[in-house]
């Protein structure tokens, strides 16, 4: 077990440090300088070009300027290109800001998706199954873009509530305590409701797959022929099989929180991660970009670790 | 299985072939034909090709039959169906048509011809994007599953790093250093040929043998370079690099396929790992087939299976990908239409003109939709273990 940790560990330090060397190099080496952002403003004379390129210790060598950018992120130094702002506070104000949408995401995608799928392995090759099967390839396939539009259109037909960004712009001033409440909710939902349109669609088919695999083994077979209710063989003796892999999935959801949906954000004009991405991308902020880049990173590596673990502690057949 | 339902008598003779003679292909077909919704799959994207390949001929040319760029102000927004004003316009300007099949967009361009126009790049993204990752993932899983347990020596490793550096020196203008460190590699090549040659007797300096150790297995290495792709997270990686390119069309199939090649590298050593251990791989073998035939003519085709499926899918996924970059912004640049491009264009008419949003929006869906639904049925049929279940 504790040689198990340690040797992970070491192997998931090495590969972040590729990790990070790689990202540094696609962006530094991408053509395009971030001095070059904006050539037409009048601002941007070669004067001060070359003070922008002596600051952020552009005119070192490649490597040069990897130590001193990995050194400032360790030391939490680093800052934006942009306006001169810490890069982790940065990162930090718009985490805050995707939380909520991935913890109502997560919530959705897990409460959904358990009843959908053992409710459709339970009824295997029925109609319910059958439409589920449909449905789940269709929220799949479904552009998460235009079913964002469709939903937002949906939406402010139906219920005359506004849904784009945090809150009503202007709601904070005169309304009540359950008025701003609901407004937040409204606002919530429908983004995080797509974000979990694929989860959901995947995660079902997933259970069903699980809940199938344990349906067909002998001990179900027992449980049936000892006369037990339906009930109590689906419930009790398979979906607690069943559901062994989905703890080590609790692991795998942690990228979750810091990828946030881009394209979700950008429609909804929410100011979260995914989005202050896009803007980095968009300005040429390298720090930004190759901050948000390792601390994913960070969170893959953490997520297959801490499932790994999980595994190991959950199911009692693994020793290693 | 009852032999009396099948119509046998008890005096049935041993020369009439008890197997069904079906190819492999049929045998494939007759299950494939029970799964309809594979089926309406296939057939949709039958048609989305014969559209997209119609399209192709029928927008491009000197003299189209369908103008995607042709601006026609005073017909803008007209809804799908709408007859033209005949009076307004030019006569090279009156649809083919002689309606607007999907109405106009808001500088009075035919959405059907650019529809058309779309489709293609949609199924080029998709194909291209995901051969180019299937190539490198059966390159990479193959290497790794069957030349895996070969190991690299540290004069590789160094070697490797002595061209890496000399290929930066001379991108980043050094080129005479860097000239000399690529020359050295030729040098090394006819050294360590030299020093093979005389392999018979035992290297014995210490240095040698310090460039002999074994370092790290190839398996390993590529496995590890997997792990390491698969710490990006894929549509922010996409982005970046899509957008630090300069735009076309190509630089995204190859960003694309560059970055999803991951799960086919995966299968693929997964299954050469337990096919080679096999006996007709060892009897191949012992025939003396070479290693290229063995791994292209014997083992390649038991293992396709897994990388069709993840391929037919990944299409779709490539698709949603492009679909999602000409939304930002970062597709092909304007002129050209994508399906991406045109929603993100109507978005700004989403309440006047909505066919704007939901025609290219329903496209991608039902294209996605029948790949998904091909991909999920050649599973199915590829998978003897489900076969028996279903």
């Amino acid at each position: 077990m504790i040689s198990f940790i340690g040797r992970s560990v070491i192997q998931k330090i090495i590969t972040l440090f590729f990790v990070s060397i790689v990202s540094f190099l696609i962006i530094h080496i991408a053509p395009g300088k971030p001095s070059q952002v904006d050539p037409m403003n009048p601002k941007f004379t070669p004067e001060v070009v070359e003070r922008f390129q002596k600051e952020f210790h552009l005119d070192k060598p490649l490597h040069v300027q990897y130590l001193y950018f990995y050194r400032d992120l360790f030391t939490g130094e680093t800052v934006s290109w942009k306006d001169n702002q810490s890069v982790l506070k940065k990162i930090w104000e718009r985490f805050l800001n995707s939380l909520p949408l991935f913890i109502v995401g997560t919530i959705i995608t897990w409460t959904l998706s358990f009843p959908i799928g053992i409710r459709s392995a339970i009824f295997r090759g029925q109609f319910y199954d059958r439409s589920a099967t449909f449905l789940s390839y269709l929220l799949i396939s479904i552009p998460g873009f235009f079913f964002a539009y469709v939903l937002i259109i949906f939406v402010v037909n139906q219920f005359h509530v506004p849904v784009i960004g945090m809150e009503t712009f202007g709601i904070g001033d005169g309304a009540s305590l359950p008025h701003i409440f609901m407004d937040r909710i409204w606002h919530l939902l429908l983004p995080s409701l797509l974000g979990a349109t694929g989860g959901i669609a995947v995660l079902s088919r997933y259970v069903r797959s699980q809940m199938l695999e344990v349906e067909g083994q002998d001990y179900i077979r027992t449980a049936r022929a000892k006369g037990l209710p339906p009930e109590q063989v689906h419930y009790k003796h398979a979906l607690r099989n069943a559901l062994l892999p989905f703890v080590t999935m609790f692991g795998l959801i942690l990228p979750g929180l810091i990828g946030g949906s881009v394209i979700i954000e950008s429609i909804f004009s929410w100011p979260g991660m995914g989005r202050m991405a896009y803007e980095a991308i968009l300005a040429r902020d390298y720090p930004v970009i190759l901050t948000v880049n390792f601390v994913s990173a960070v969170l893959v590596l953490a997520g297959t670790f801490i499932s790994d673990l999980l595994y190991l502690i959950v199911d009692p057949r693994i020793r290693l | 299985m009852n032999i009396e339902e099948n119509g046998f008598t008890e005096d049935f003779q041993l020369e009439t072939p008890l197997a069904p003679k079906q190819t492999r292909l049929q045998e494939f077909w007759l299950l494939f034909r029970q799964n309809r919704l594979a089926i309406l799959g296939l057939f949709i994207f039958i048609i989305f090709f014969c559209c997209a390949v119609a399209g192709l001929f029928m927008t491009s040319g000197p003299d189209p039959l369908f103008d995607p760029a042709m601006i026609r102000l005073q017909e803008k927004l007209r809804p799908p169906l709408a007859k033209p004003n005949l009076d307004s316009l030019r006569h090279e300007e009156i649809p083919y048509l002689g309606f607007y099949l999907m109405g106009t967009d808001d500088l009075g361009r035919d959405v059907f011809a650019r529809m058309l126009q779309g489709a293609w790049v949609s199924l080029t993204v998709g194909f291209v994007a995901v051969g180019i990752s299937v190539l490198i993932g059966i390159f990479m899983g193959g290497i790794a599953g069957y030349f895996g347990q070969h190991h690299v020596r540290v004069h590789h490793i160094l070697m490797m790093l002595v061209l890496i550096s000399g290929a930066v020196l001379v991108t980043a203008n050094f080129i005479r250093s860097g000239a000399v460190l690529l020359c050295l590699i030729p040098a090394y090549l006819f050294y360590s040929l030299r020093i093979q040659n005389r392999s018979g007797e035992k290297t014995s300096s210490l240095w040698a043998k310090f460039l002999y150790i074994n370092a790290v297995s190839i398996d390993t290495l590529i496995m590890r370079l997997v792990d390491i792709m698969l710490c990006f997270p894929s549509f922010f990686l996409i982005l970046t690099v899509v957008a630090l390119l300069p735009a076309s069309i190509y630089n995204i199939m190859i960003v694309i396929g560059l970055t999803s090649w991951m799960g086919t590298t995966r299968f693929v050593r997964a299954e050469f790992l337990s096919l080679r251990e096999q006996d007709f791989v060892a009897a191949v073998k012992t025939l003396g087939a070479g290693n290229f035939r063995i791994i292209f003519r014997h083992m390649m085709p038991n293992a396709i299976a897994p990388v069709l499926v993840s391929a037919t899918i990944g299409i779709a996924t490539a698709i949603l990908t492009e679909a999602g970059l000409s939304f930002l912004g970062f597709g092909v640049p304007p002129p050209h239409a994508t399906w991406g491009n045109i929603l993100s264009d109507g978005k700004n008419f989403i309440f006047d003109a909505p066919w704007l949003t939901f025609i290219p929006g329903i496209a991608i869906l039902i294209v996605v939709l029948s790949f998904n639904l091909f991909g999920e049925g050649l599973r199915d049929v590829l998978n003897p273990k489900l076969r028996e279940r279903h």
